[in-house]
């Protein structure tokens, strides 16, 4: 009997694929899913299409129309420019995305490669990943992130390199985690007594049977990268002017707080609404992937 | 107990150690010479050679982090590249606001999660429940310093109640404290208020069901009784540590919150020093508050092991 039949056999009798039919069916049964699905898309369309969707460029300045209040001629105003804010509020999901989607990937590869092999060799790999793990623990993540872009300098890139950084601890955690109770199990003693390598034991035996918290996870850091993203441009730190983004719209509207409410409450929303939608996917997801929760619907 | 202190305080030595090592490391990795790029436009030769002498950028790079390490544990962070001042003494002049918007917001933060928490857990499926579970998605999606704006909006510069930005110490005047102190607390603490109320009410929820509210129960002790003494009792202990960990992450989370109050804290002296590229008074920042955030966590844990004996047994 090969490695995969193994697997697959496995799969038959916990009934994985089934299982994962039924979490997806649970979860688009679930109106807030299709509100989160709704609103991320609409985030993806405006990242995607936001040249097409803006009804004038980012930086179109006109000081005759500055201070404009949200009416048919400028949906959400204009600032103290004459700058329209709903295009540049369309125009900023592109960089937000940019800096959430790479920089939650860099720490899911990461820390979910170092998770496994930590919990899969154990002994000093294991030592030595969760003491590093331990010590980033230590800073708080906002912080973390301005010290690394103050020293490598302010921007996009390094923006996502120090929310990647920040990031990547969780991961690695959450996988070790989950990776301890899965190297003890049945099917992985069978994989390593047919003599499947262990690259191939980690990547196609214990990965696929440790998903559902990093996937879970996942959703939940795409909502703090973009807050931390955010955080950053708020700062000056992030996404440099003239590109629009969130936070930095933020920043700039703080100073014109008597002449213009719509300079601060529409940029905000945006943020708000797309970092709800990720956390509320991320505890839909959890809801049908916890093993308390498979267990019970397997009973 | 004593083994388990005696662990938990070699783990904290270690991680005490690679924390230095990242916020060494931190200086090293500047892109061409720190000091240099500190002083910008206003170089002169004999400053720049010696804060370059005063830094310690000049020798080699193991005998850098000792002597960094060496310094450190006796109080000495460098000097400021703007101002020439001790680090340690810029630090020491901040710490007091970030520590009692701290210590305000956990406040908050208590307010708003234990009766939202027990309520919710209580009410579990009703109307009531969904309400403060909404409340608490929306706290924890919320950008803090949108909030900030948004409270300073409508407090300050709509209604005129309460002054938009400032600090006054509290040593010098408890009311105008309180009053400046109000719209920032509100802001990080209704972050961590949010997440609070999740765990106490996931917490409720365990210990309503356990084995001991059920034995208390069938003793035939009146609810008000199982309630306080077995339930609420045993379910708030887990809660020490949560708070513990809360009141760790506000001292370092409320960077741009203290830049949205004009806050004269540790977080905005490190947002002034990031764009004056003074790297020793942000190491100097980060490394005390990550020192600050260990020594919580350690006796958060020592308080959990005495509350719960099971953990330093275990």
């Amino acid at each position: 009997m090969s490695a995969a039949q193994v697997t697959a056999d496995t799969a038959a009798v916990t009934g994985s694929a089934p299982l994962w039919r039924r979490s997806l069916k649970a979860l688009l049964a679930s109106p807030v899913v299709w509100f989160c699905l709704v609103v991320l898309g609409t985030v993806l369309l405006c990242a995607v299409f936001g040249e097409q969707i803006a009804p004038q460029s980012a930086n179109e300045t006109d000081v005759s129309r500055a201070f404009t209040p949200p009416g048919p001629d400028a949906w959400m105003g204009t600032d103290d420019l004459g700058r329209d804010v709903f295009s540049r509020v369309v125009l900023s999901a592109a960089p937000t995305l940019q800096v959430s989607v790479t920089s939650v990937g860099i720490a899911l590869v990461v820390g979910v490669t170092l998770g496994l092999l930590a919990g899969y060799y154990r002994g000093w790999v294991d030592v030595v990943v969760m003491r590093v793990v331990d010590v980033m623990f230590a800073f708080p993540v906002m912080l973390l992130a301005i010290a690394i872009v103050a020293v490598l300098g302010a921007g996009l890139t390094t923006a996502i390199i120090a929310i990647g950084v920040v990031y990547t601890p969780i991961f690695a955690r959450v996988t070790r985690a989950s990776v301890l109770s899965v190297r003890e199990e049945p099917f992985i003693k069978a994989a390593k007594s047919l003599g499947a390598r262990d690259s191939r034991i980690i990547f196609t035996h214990v990965l696929p049977n440790v998903s559902a918290p990093i996937i879970v996870q996942t959703s939940l850091s795409f909502a703090f990268a973009i807050l931390s993203e955010a955080a950053l441009s708020f700062l000056g730190l992030g996404v440099q002017p003239p590109d629009p983004s969130w936070g930095r719209m933020l920043f700039d509207a703080k100073s014109f707080l008597n002449q213009g409410w719509w300079l601060s409450v529409f940029p905000g929303a945006a943020i708000f609404i797309t970092v709800l939608a990720f956390n509320l996917i991320g505890d839909a997801l959890r809801d049908v992937l916890d093993p308390k929760t498979m267990t019970k619907e397997r009973a | 107990m004593t083994l388990f202190l005696l662990k938990r305080l070699g783990h904290m030595a270690i991680v005490l150690i690679g924390v230095t090592l990242v916020v060494f490391a931190l200086i090293q990795l500047v892109p061409g010479d720190p000091v240099r790029l500190a002083m910008g436009t206003r170089f002169d030769p004999d400053v720049y050679a010696a804060l370059r002498a005063a830094s310690g950028l000049d020798r080699p790079l193991v005998e850098q982090y000792f002597s960094y390490l060496g310094n450190a544990l006796t109080g000495n962070l460098g000097v400021s590249f703007r101002s020439g001042d001790p680090v340690t003494l810029l630090l020491l002049a901040r710490l007091p606001a970030t520590l009692s918007l701290a210590i305000a917001s956990l406040v908050v933060a208590g307010l708003i999660s234990f009766p939202l928490g027990i309520h919710s857990a209580l009410n579990r499926g009703k109307f009531s429940d969904v309400v403060v579970r909404v409340i608490s998605q929306f706290g924890v999606s919320v950008p803090d310093f949108w909030m900030g704006i948004i409270l300073i909006l409508v407090f300050s510069t709509t209604l005129g109640w309460l002054p938009p930005s400032g600090y006054v110490a509290i040593t010098e005047n408890p009311w105008e404290w309180f009053r400046r102190v109000l719209l920032p607390a509100i802001t990080v603490g209704t972050a961590s208020g949010a997440i609070m109320t999740r765990y106490i009410r996931s917490s409720v929820l365990e210990s309503l069901g356990s084995d001991h509210a059920r034995t208390a129960r069938s003793k035939g002790l009146p609810e008000r009784i199982v309630m306080s003494r077995h339930i609420l009792r045993n379910a708030l202990v887990p809660v020490i540590t949560v708070g513990g960990v809360q009141l760790a992450g506000l001292l370092g989370g409320v960077v741009v919150v203290e830049v949205v109050f004009a806050w004269p804290g540790l977080g905005r002296l490190v947002y002034d020093s990031v764009a004056a590229r003074d790297y020793p008074v942000i190491q100097g920042a980060v490394l005390l508050i990550a020192v600050l955030f260990l020594f919580i966590n350690l006796i958060v844990d020592i308080v959990y092991a005495k509350v719960d004996p099971r953990i330093a047994l275990s």
